[in-house]
């Protein structure tokens, strides 16, 4: 009877056809799901992965150790939550405060001081809200609030987004809902993308900024203030709380970060390309600006 | 505007000089979404097949599903596959989060509503007496179902197109089930994403343009086939 549609050959080659389709399809699933390495998952920031640092750093890790590294670039806030639920193995992250919340509670161990850049007030060159002028980060969110110039925030409670607030709490302003002050709810590179079009103020980590000015009108007006320093931390999940965590990878992980080897890399980085490097190695020292 | 003449010269000159990277990032797009594809026409043609033949209690509810679930967003499919896939999450001991098996996951539950609509619409679109009468010439139900599939198979390419257009072109759920990984889970969508945030706006272009080139290319070429098959 099949003859009578089409040749019995022609059922047979699409009924062997399509059960080559599936069976490549499972075989390609299955290929795609193992990986023979351990992986460890690094929860960080966007400023990291934006300015191009851990395209340096996770290579020459992997070099030393036999992990596979899966860098998730989110904000120090969502971060810590995957280092709360045990999504992610060791964080590095920038928000001092939240870090402190975290280790408090707990689900952190081994945090360690890697490095530190500082936040700078960036907006267009022309300063209709008179930045420059003004002595002190808070006195700057002051004049943007006064002069009712577009600011515009991460609003995704990264580290970024925790100290800009932290400056609008100094300067006695609340900028929720007010109309000058938006929110993108995206990371570094992408806020200061629309800062540019909108020619509005932001508050960027020195590293994004420096990496990614080539695209933008934006000039640093306000910098040097003692609050805007920003804190690198690395921190290992506690290995306590969760059973499978790659708890040796992320130990491997701190103490590779925290080398003297990788903190020359560290120093280093950014000379090349823009003249001065994007982060200070602090791994060994004090707490910077305590 | 210069933008998009960067952005074309940029693209070019990737293609040119045959950019490592952006040929591993093309060729991954090309992999993870075709095999999501080929594994969504799979459920779909079968989902399609049963909905367009049979008659059972929420039938009525099982098609508003399909035709519902053909607008589904990316980031909630994306959201969804990610909290079951975690470490956290239900299925984290598979340790398929961050992998391209997740993206291949997230990527069928997303082309499987579109093949199973429109391989409704083909074989609902069939005469209807064509089945009784392989049944009465002796057909079994797998011989008709291939028979009937094989009489449609113009319309179902369009199933086919529309399935892979929609995993390759999404960006939400690849971002949070495969986290952008260099040289692992980084595809033309979200390398596009990373790069505008990188402020590499002509790089951007030029990975967007490859890949409207690459949905040109596999739309091409099923077309040709299509076009084919109903002249001869």
């Amino acid at each position: 009877m099949t003859s009578l549609l089409f040749g019995r050959d022609m059922l047979a080659r699409t009924y062997r056809g399509t059960v080559l389709l599936v069976a490549l399809a499972l075989l390609l699933l299955a290929g795609a799901c193992g990986s023979s390495k351990d992986e460890l998952i690094l929860a960080t920031t966007t400023s990291t992965q934006d300015s191009g640092l851990l395209d340096v750093l996770v290579p020459q890790f992997e070099d030393q150790y036999d992990y596979n590294v899966k860098v998730i670039a989110v904000g120090s806030g969502e971060a810590l939550a995957m280092g709360e639920r045990g999504d992610a193995d060791v964080l590095l992250v920038h928000s001092p405060g939240a870090e402190q919340d975290f280790m408090d509670a707990g689900d952190g161990i081994n945090r360690q001081p890697v490095m530190h850049n500082d936040f700078v007030i960036v907006g267009p060159a022309d300063d209709p809200a008179g930045v420059a002028d003004a002595s002190t980060a808070a006195g700057a969110f002051a004049a943007i609030a006064e002069a009712g110039a577009p600011f515009i925030s991460r609003g995704d409670d990264s580290g970024t987004n925790a100290r800009e607030l932290q400056v609008w709490e100094a300067a006695g302003i609340d900028p929720a809902g007010q109309s000058w002050y938006e929110e993108t709810g995206q990371g570094m590179g992408a806020t200061l993308q629309v800062a540019n079009q909108k020619n509005g103020y932001t508050l960027s980590d020195r590293a994004t900024f420096l990496a990614t000015q080539d695209s933008l009108d934006l000039e640093v007006l306000g910098e040097g203030d003692a609050r805007l320093l920003n804190i690198y931390h690395v921190i290992q999940v506690n290995p306590d709380n969760f059973d499978d965590l790659n708890d040796q990878g992320a130990a491997d992980f701190v103490g590779f970060m925290v080398a003297s080897d990788t903190q020359a890399t560290i120093g280093e980085f950014g000379v090349d390309d823009y003249g001065e490097p994007l982060f200070v190695p602090d791994a060994g020292k004090p707490e910077p600006g305590s | 505007m210069d933008l998009v003449w960067d952005g074309i010269r940029e693209a070019v000159r990737i293609l040119i000089t045959g950019d490592e990277g952006v040929w591993e990032i093309t060729f991954r797009s090309l992999y993870i979404s075709g095999s999501a594809t080929a594994i969504a026409l799979v459920l779909g043609i079968g989902a399609g097949a049963l909905l367009a033949f049979r008659r059972f209690p929420g039938r009525n509810l099982a098609v508003t599903l399909v035709n519902t679930g053909m607008g589904l967003p990316p980031v909630v499919v994306g959201l969804i596959v990610a909290v079951m896939l975690w470490r956290s999450g239900p299925f984290g001991q598979l340790h398929l989060i961050y992998t391209p098996g997740a993206m291949i996951i997230a990527q069928v539950v997303i082309a499987t509503p579109l093949v199973t609509g429109f391989s409704l619409a083909a074989l609902g679109a069939l005469p209807p007496r064509l089945r009784p009468q392989l049944y009465a010439l002796g057909a079994s139900r797998l011989q008709m179902l291939w028979l009937v599939l094989i009489e449609a198979r113009l319309p179902l390419f369009a199933a086919i197109m529309a399935g892979f257009g929609a995993a390759v072109s999404e960006v939400g759920a690849s971002l949070m089930v495969g986290g952008n990984l260099a040289g692992d889970t980084r595809v033309l969508t979200t390398a596009v994403v990373l790069e505008v945030s990188k402020g590499n706006l002509d790089v951007a272009m030029a990975l967007s343009f490859i890949l409207l080139v690459l949905i040109l290319l596999v739309v091409g070429v099923l077309t040709t086939v299509q076009q084919r098959e109903r002249r001869s």
